[in-house]
């Protein structure tokens, strides 16, 4: 496989178009989360909130894709609903959710008690937390499915295309749910 | 083999891959919020500040996490010494190239930050402020995460870790703690240098 030279010219070449798209991108998520900045600054829990859900939306994200690509390229992977692998790994993907965003919730309302300012619940905050973790998992399924298929189709390397498009792409949508369920849930 | 394991089995077997790279990035993801939960002073007076956040954890990410991942493959290809004493010309273009990129994806940041703000009507502190916490922020994480990044792999790898299953825990657990410590910095010696 051909690799980028090691200077600042070529490496500059090959990632700074992407990584200013992305920026363009996260941007968009930076207005999200502005426009309930009264809210956020209101709880410090919220705030506390904020980058663990945008980190793991985007982790649960990147894991399936590196495993959805790895099993394209080891040539195990049919884009069927029946495939034992798609599903093995959506079930573990929305497994993982479950189990380490109750974790985030308590974290966030234990360290938002801890560093003093007004509190919510520790119900509200876990609620918050469970159901966003519980909807940003079943995205994060989604849009790495579409852009595996995607670059499946246009017979792009899965790992240069993929898996910094869904990292950024949940961080989005991590921002987008915990502003939904901010507005249902406080 | 894998085409005779059920789902079951699948599920079981990519949970148990998945969760200590999850973890590990939560820990750092909560460290990261008591920071910015600590920083609404500075969010507060800094307007349009929050709307960087997302874009400049992600830069942090995307550019310390590509040169962690080509770390990783020149070790595994035998062309790179994993010793920092014995670092060459490559591994300093590669790190200056990381760090110039995201100086560069920094201050974009700030640009259309500042022009998606004025567009929508809503208040922002100014190209100047914002592009000058962008900047000093993208320099100060910049040197600690290149610095992490090239440490920690080397250190792994020399100790028989595979630097490519190293590199994503630890730039999403680093990029987030050092990319809010180096924001909340960057944010108070604006708002000192303005005053």
């Amino acid at each position: 496989m051909a690799r980028t030279a090691w200077t600042v010219r070529a490496i500059t070449r090959a990632m700074l178009p992407v990584l200013l798209v992305l920026t363009t991108i996260e941007i968009g998520s930076g207005l999200v989360l502005s426009s309930f900045e009264a809210e956020l600054l209101a709880y410090p829990s919220l705030l506390i909130l904020v980058p663990v859900t945008i980190g793991t939306a985007g982790n649960l994200g990147s894991i399936l894709a590196a495993r959805l690509s790895t099993a394209f390229h080891l040539g195990t992977l049919s884009f069927d609903a029946r495939d034992d692998r798609l599903l093995g790994n959506a079930v573990a993907t929305v497994a993982l959710a479950l189990s380490v965003f109750p974790v985030i919730g308590v974290g966030a309302w234990g360290l938002g008690v801890l560093t003093g300012g007004p509190a919510l619940p520790v119900t509200t905050v876990l609620g918050v937390a469970v159901i966003s973790g519980a909807a940003l998992s079943v995205l994060a399924v989604a849009v790495t499915l579409v852009a595996t298929y995607v670059a499946y189709r246009l017979e792009l390397d899965p790992d240069d295309v993929v898996i910094p498009v869904v990292t950024n792409v949940c961080d989005v949508l991590g921002v987008v749910v915990l502003f939904v369920v901010v507005q249902l849930l406080v | 083999m894998g085409s005779t394991m059920s789902v079951r089995e699948i599920a079981v077997r990519a949970y148990r891959e998945g969760l200590p790279a999850l973890s590990a990035s939560l820990v750092g993801g909560l460290l990261a919020g008591v920071v910015l939960g600590g920083m609404r002073a500075e969010l507060a007076a800094i307007d349009g500040l929050l709307v960087l956040v997302p874009a400049l954890l992600a830069t942090r990410g995307n550019v310390y996490g590509s040169l962690g991942a080509r770390i990783a493959t020149a070790l595994h290809q035998g062309f790179l010494v994993p010793r920092v004493r014995e670092a060459d010309d490559r591994l300093l273009r590669a790190v200056a190239a990381a760090i110039a990129n995201g100086l560069l994806a920094s201050a974009f940041a700030a640009v259309v930050a500042t022009a998606a703000l004025a567009w929508l009507s809503r208040p922002a502190a100014g190209l100047p402020v914002l592009v000058a916490v962008a900047l000093l922020s993208g320099f100060l994480s910049g040197i600690a995460l290149a610095t992490t990044v090239v440490v920690v792999v080397f250190a792994g790898f020399r100790r028989g870790y595979n630097p490519d299953t190293l590199v994503g825990p630890l730039v999403t657990t680093a990029g987030d703690v050092f990319g809010m410590a180096a924001l909340l910095i960057a944010a108070r010696l604006v708002i000192w240098g303005v005053a």
